[in-house]
């Protein structure tokens, strides 16, 4: 109450310095407004914002508290602008002097994404070249990888014992990336499936992904001239509901007591409840996700566990295909930029005052 | 053919995605909304139809054969079956043309969402508490040097959040802090880094037609 007094007698100032401009490099609509805050500011209310388009007739727009410097305004592109700014406190408002005139509009480019492209072009280059080295023949060492080694060990074991070999995709939609890459690596496991007649389970969670997958293994049957091996009930809809399908996934495990379980895809809570029950099958168990926070449960409870990029180079490993694995080679050599590109960063921005981390923002 | 269209489908549908991520203009990305939100919702309408006529499909073979646990297939196939009929016809707010409560008893497919649906997902949630107890019996044995490293950090983490560890000494608690924040997300990033790079790398081998696994393989 004696603030406002104050107030009243010795009138409140009003916020300097308004200036309005345009967002770049957005899709538009949107004018952003920035001010020096009033002297009297930590006794305010707040600021209002107000709008004109011809100058003189002013709307309010928004309001925003003490100690903001800046709002943003949704406006119609192409309608040109002008801003004042009010310090309210209580019933008092002191005007700014109105803003230049700001109009908004849509960027056709993103420009702020500069560095993106940058990255994504010299990935892409690398990843390009080594697929052409390995067009023109030349021999490219990948690391090995101790759980897509094991594919084969895991399909021989289950033909041996006769028994069949589940594949669980996991929860993902079909834009998932992790989804596809389990996909990618579903067909190559379908052709060994094929092979060597051993029986494949395949229960899905999503429609569209259930949908993709039975053309897959259809597919494959067929490439390795095993068209009649195929079992169109190999591949089927579960359940769409996440504990459902977990459960659903179980008592496949329990009943049919399949030799080899993977469970490749993008997982959620129920990792740990599919991959302990499969491993108190006595199963073997490949797991792969790009999942962060089911890892740690995959590592424990199965034998091998295909981590974060090993999950995308599966397909290009198992197939041997030279012009995948010209990717990985890409990948790696991209790996070594990055970490180079890290370790000269943290040194410019421990020795020097270069703002180095706005190059990656 | 067969194989062609599909790589010039998914050529130009990658590219388009790529061209969303450049052009932020309304004129694209209106269409790109199109294409991600309406578009892919009636795909996957009709692929649900597929999808419950696979899970029909399985369930009945299974009684026909009589296969281990054939009976269940029964319950599943009735629940199904009552459950379209109240969906379709009983709306999903109880206000369908059909019926969905007698006197105070309510069985619309809300209330057979929340009465049904979901203490089941919880209950098997719960069991995770279980499978947790024997995941960490079997991480934790000391059989190697890693599960020896696992096992002395998970120790040191689970004493020094608590109480306990904070009154054994005050250094604890920034201890483990420490190995939360620093090796913990270290290795976190890696595993971060090694993923972007890979999906970079699987949609460009998609997109150029590089990789065809998912086309049943083959050149």
């Amino acid at each position: 109450m004696i603030t406002i007094l104050l107030l009243w007698i010795t009138g409140i100032g009003p916020p300097a310095n308004v200036r309005a401009h345009d967002v770049p490099s957005d899709g538009g609509g949107v004018v952003v407004i920035e001010w020096n805050l009033a002297p009297d500011d930590a006794l305010l209310d707040g600021y209002e914002i107000h709008r004109s388009e011809n100058g003189v007739d002013f709307v309010k727009v928004g309001f925003i508290g003490r100690g903001r410097r800046s709002f943003q305004d949704q406006t119609h592109d192409g309608t040109t602008y002008v801003y004042k700014v009010a310090a309210v406190s209580d019933t008092l408002r002191a005007f700014s002097l109105p803003s230049a005139e700001v109009t908004s509009h849509a960027s056709w480019i993103n420009v702020a994404k500069l560095n993106i492209y940058v990255a994504m072009i010299i990935f892409g280059g690398l990843i390009l070249y080594f697929i052409s080295c390995a067009r023109r023949g030349k021999a490219l060492f990948i690391r090995k990888i101790a759980g897509l080694q094991a594919i084969d060990d895991a399909v021989g074991r289950a033909t041996e014992m006769g028994k069949p070999i589940l594949y669980v995709l996991g929860l993902g939609y079909i834009e998932d990336i992790a989804t596809i890459a389990s996909l990618n690596i579903l067909g190559e496991v379908a052709k060994k499936t094929a092979q060597y007649n051993t029986k494949l389970i395949v229960p899905n969670a999503d429609p569209i992904v259930y949908t993709v997958a039975r053309e897959i293994v259809k597919e494959s049957y067929t490439n390795v001239g095993r068209p009649d091996a195929y079992d169109p009930e190999s591949v089927f809809f579960l359940a769409r509901e996440q504990m459902a399908y977990a459960a659903g996934v179980d008592g496949i495990m329990m009943r049919e007591k399949p030799a080899t379980n993977f469970l490749v895809g993008y997982f959620a809570a129920e990792s740990l409840v599919l991959a302990e029950t499969g491993a108190a099958t006595g199963a073997i168990q490949i797991a792969g996700t790009d999942a962060l926070s089911q890892l740690p449960f995959f590592v424990t409870a199965c034998d091998y566990t295909l981590i974060g990029e090993e999950l995308y180079a599966a397909s290009a490993y198992i197939s041997k295909r030279p012009l995948l694995l010209g990717a990985i080679k890409g990948e790696d050599y991209a790996k070594v930029i990055i970490a180079a590109a890290l370790i000269l960063a943290s040194i410019i921005g421990l020795l020097s005052r270069f703002p180095i981390l706005n190059l990656f923002q | 053919m067969k194989k062609t269209i599909p790589l010039v489908l998914i050529f130009v549908a990658g590219l388009l995605g790529i061209i969303s991520f450049v052009i932020p203009h309304p004129a694209y990305q209106t269409y790109d909304e199109w294409i991600r939100n309406s578009f892919l919702r009636v795909l996957s309408a009709f692929a649900m139809v597929l999808a419950l006529g696979s899970l029909l499909r399985v369930h009945f073979d299974k009684i026909r054969r009589r296969r281990k646990n054939w009976q269940y297939s029964w319950l599943l196939l009735i629940a199904f079956g009552a459950s379209s009929i109240i969906g379709l016809f009983g709306g999903v707010a109880a206000d369908g043309i059909l019926p969905t409560a007698i006197g105070s008893f309510h069985f619309d497919i809300q209330v057979l969402y929340e009465n049904i649906v979901i203490p089941l997902a919880s209950s098997m949630f719960a069991l995770l508490a279980f499978f947790m107890a024997s995941a960490a019996y079997r991480a934790f044995r000391v059989r190697s040097t890693e599960a020896t490293l696992l096992l002395t950090a998970a120790f040191i983490v689970m004493i020094g959040v608590l109480p306990l560890g904070h009154s054994i000494s005050k250094h604890l608690p920034m201890f483990v802090q420490w190995i939360l924040n620093v090796p913990n997300v270290a290795g976190q990033r890696g595993i971060v880094l090694g993923i972007a790079l890979g999906v970079v790398a699987t949609s460009l081998k998609i997109i150029l037609g590089i990789e065809r696994a998912w086309l049943g393989g083959g050149e």
